[in-house]
């Protein structure tokens, strides 16, 4: 047997993180498991579905007792509330879409459980993420795609601090969903059947805009106005910024010859500008200072993948990093609807090399109207 | 093989204490043998029954009340209910108030919701920093005022309450008086007679009893409207077929409680003592809560700056010691604990409070293993509080 590890496991109450916590107690690590509690219960009622409700601590419980290991539930709320949900919310009411989990993991799963690793002593973190952390060619780790590619989420991953790396563990790394799923059936886990969580667990039902404005009592980027062409002329009146993200095509009542996208939101004009398709081209982007997955940043024209939404395609590009410690990314072919806010995660083959949120899209050459205002995002 | 097997320290004796061996014997001998249903007639019911009215003597012994005062419930909370709906309930055509003191036990909060929901109104009496109830406030009492609740020892800091001159006071307007004694008992002598309580509850688990079983002292004479109707269990006033074996457990740990009174109050006051001097030495900004009040012997409850309450309890577990939580509930949700908050603990002082509380298979060998793990876990605590916000 390895050495006997003391572990702290992040909980969610969901199956993966079960399984990630099961399976290393099963190894006979000396492990402790941790539900971070982001939300408070009492005047949210969140959907059921969300992975951080009351019954997720429950669910949670319930497996460190299967399994025999102590369970505790650590209040994160304050980190929370400052670190993503204000975030998000000024991310929105700037007129950008963005990516929370991103965050999520950087404060909250690597960040805050990361320094409560010496509570208990722990020397490993554990989580349910599906990625691998391996030895990088040229020395130290990296953090990679996962095997089950459908389940892959090294995206969500690239803020993670580097140095969180060295200490972290996930064991559903080289697993399929159906393997994992087949562990908890096997180790008794009462999670093994529990359905995916979707989309962002705070947000009940989909609807971000109405938790925003309902639940957070949210009133920036709500007021109507103008929706606009490329080259400014009205079309039709908006439902607030906040319910709109670059790309979008449904839901914007207008009737035109071909099939209309939103193309840039601007707040300081509280204005949706619309375009063809072929407007939501850009040749590139700049994003935000950088988390680098590396000993060093790479350097200038170096050739990666880039990934900028959570189901792209990565698409060849080249990097070249800026004076501020972002980089701006030039992709071989243009790519559709480069969303502010949003992640922009950079590949070698399966190896993250960094990520950072997009400040903004590069102007498309001859495409007409700029994707949307460079000078727009650098905050 | 795993880690949740293992023992820890147990600091934690207001939650719940370890069971004595006495109690186990009894109880054991009791599921052995004693299967038959106390209301029935043939002679196997009588010996039940006979098991049950020794209990009953027990607990009346331990209260200094009179054993036909006893009503078995299935513990403090529903005690609470039983005296606090139940007493209010069958005053309600002379009035549709209750006053409860701020510090009260949830269920006497809770058997107040269930008041407000009939109509009634709840009026909450201050504490001062002490913890310890305002007597003026029961002198002006809301007419229509029915029953007063006042507990005789918090929970939560061990803050003993001046229950007998509440008592006289409540009569004086008219109001009845019920008294949570579910921590005190075994813990401080209980008499029942002497404070004039009409309703008193007492639970078997935090005496060295089973869980799931209690007693409701109700003085002859209170009033009282039963909540579990159907049959005439306890002369009419709890419904259901008592839980023997339970009862029976709770009348001998009753009786070993009293036995040991004596001598349990010093000796666990010298534990305290040499607790508070330890703590005070390796945590110098230590807050003691209601340190300058008479208070249970066997509690300490205080609060260590910069070290928030669920993340050293974490640490002491990590250490083998098993504390609780004077913050938080079970959500994990770190909020002031609303008696703190009623005694004017700031919130940044409230949210890192920690309740030690012992027992009587506490020893000082136990108080000096943890007290060397303190400064470590701490140190591991506050560690976490500076980034953490808390």
């Amino acid at each position: 047997m390895p050495a006997r590890l003391r572990v702290l496991a992040a909980m969610s109450g969901g199956v993966d993180s079960a399984v990630a916590a099961a399976l290393l107690a099963e190894e006979g690590h000396d492990v402790t498991g941790v539900t971070l509690k982001l939300m408070c219960y009492g005047t949210t009622p969140l959907s059921p579905r969300a992975c951080c409700t009351l019954d997720a601590i429950d669910d949670a419980r319930r497996v460190a007792v299967r399994m025999g290991f102590p369970h505790f539930v650590v209040d994160a709320e304050d980190v929370f509330r400052t670190r993503v949900l204000q975030p998000f919310l000024d991310a929105y009411a700037a007129g950008r879409t963005p990516y929370p989990c991103a965050l999520c993991n950087q404060h909250l799963k690597f960040g805050d459980l990361v320094r409560r690793m010496e509570l208990v002593g722990a020397g490993v973190l554990v989580t349910g993420h599906y990625a691998r952390i391996e030895r990088a060619a040229g020395g130290g780790v990296g953090l990679y795609r996962a095997a089950d590619r459908s389940k892959d989420q090294s995206y969500a991953l690239a803020f993670v601090p580097y140095a969180a790396l060295g200490h972290t563990r996930f064991p559903l790394g080289a697993l399929s969903k159906g393997e994992v799923r087949a562990h908890a059936g096997r180790l008794g886990l009462a999670v093994w059947d529990k359905p995916e969580s979707q989309d962002l667990c705070f947000v009940p039902d989909r609807d971000y805009a109405g938790f925003m404005m309902n639940q957070l009592g949210e009133r920036r980027g709500t007021a109507e106005g103008p929706i606009v062409d490329t080259r400014g002329r009205e079309l039709g009146t908006h439902r607030g910024l906040i319910h709109y993200t670059v790309g979008q095509r449904r839901g914007l009542g207008l009737a035109a010859p071909e099939p209309l996208y939103v193309i840039a939101l601007e707040p300081a004009r509280n204005t949706v500008v619309v375009g063809p398709r072929r407007a939501l081209e850009s040749p590139g982007l700049v994003t935000e200072p950088m988390n680098w997955l590396l000993s060093s940043p790479p350097e200038a024209g170096r050739a990666v993948e880039a990934q900028i939404r959570y189901h792209h395609a990565p698409a060849a590009a080249r990097v070249f990093p800026r004076q501020d410690g972002g980089v701006e990314v030039r992709f071989e072919t243009p790519q559709s609807a480069v969303t502010p806010g949003q992640s922009c995660v950079l590949y070698d083959g399966d190896r993250v090399l960094g990520g950072a949120p997009i400040a903004h899209a590069l102007g498309a050459e001859g495409a007409g109207a700029p994707a949307a205002d460079p000078t727009r995002g650098a905050h | 093989m795993t880690a949740g097997e293992r023992t820890l320290i147990y600091f934690d004796h207001n939650a719940s204490t370890p069971v004595r061996p006495e109690v186990v014997q009894a109880v054991t001998a009791c599921l052995d043998g004693l299967h038959a249903n106390a209301s029935s007639l043939h002679r196997e019911g009588q010996r039940a029954r006979a098991a049950l009215e020794r209990a009953r003597e027990q607990v009346a012994a331990l209260v200094h009340a009179r054993a036909d005062e006893v009503v078995f419930v299935s513990g403090g909370t529903e005690g609470d209910h039983l005296a606090v709906v139940g007493g209010a309930w069958a005053r309600r055509d002379e009035g549709r108030r209750v006053a409860i003191s701020a510090v009260e036990h949830h269920a006497v909060h809770g058997a107040a919701e269930v008041l407000e929901e009939q109509g009634f109104e709840v009026a909450h009496l201050p504490v001062d920093t002490s913890g310890v109830i305002d007597l003026s406030a029961l002198d002006h009492l809301e007419p229509g005022t029915v029953l007063v609740s006042v507990m005789l020892a918090n929970n939560e800091t061990g803050a003993l309450q001046p229950v007998a001159e509440a008592a006289r006071r409540s009569r004086h307007a008219g109001a009845r008086l019920h008294c949570d004694a579910v921590q005190a008992a075994g813990k401080v002598p209980v008499d029942a007679a002497a404070l004039e309580a009409d309703y008193l509850v007492i639970s078997g688990h935090k005496l060295g009893g089973p869980k799931g079983a209690g007693a409701l002292i109700v003085r002859r004479g209170a009033p009282l409207a039963p909540l579990f109707r159907g049959s005439g269990h306890e002369r009419g006033r709890r419904g259901g077929t008592e839980n023997v074996p339970g009862i029976v457990g709770l009348g001998v740990a009753a009786e070993c409680a009293l036995r040991d009174l004596a001598a349990e109050g010093p000796r666990l006051r010298a534990l305290r003592d040499r607790l508070e001097a330890g703590l005070r030495a390796s945590a110098p900004g230590v807050v003691v809560h209601a340190a300058r009040t008479e208070r249970l012997p066997n509690t300490v409850n205080a609060s260590f700056p910069g070290a928030r309450s669920d993340h050293l309890l974490i640490a002491l577990d990590a250490r083998g010691i098993a504390v609780s939580a004077g913050a938080a509930c079970a959500s994990g949700a770190v909020e002031p604990s609303p008696v703190l908050a009623a005694m004017a603990v700031p919130r940044e002082t409230a949210v890192c409070a920690l309740r030690l509380s012992m027992g009587h298979t506490t020893s000082a060998a136990e108080v000096d293993a943890l007290l060397a793990a303190f400064p470590e876990a701490l140190r591991a605590a506050r560690a976490v509080g500076a980034h953490a916000g808390g």
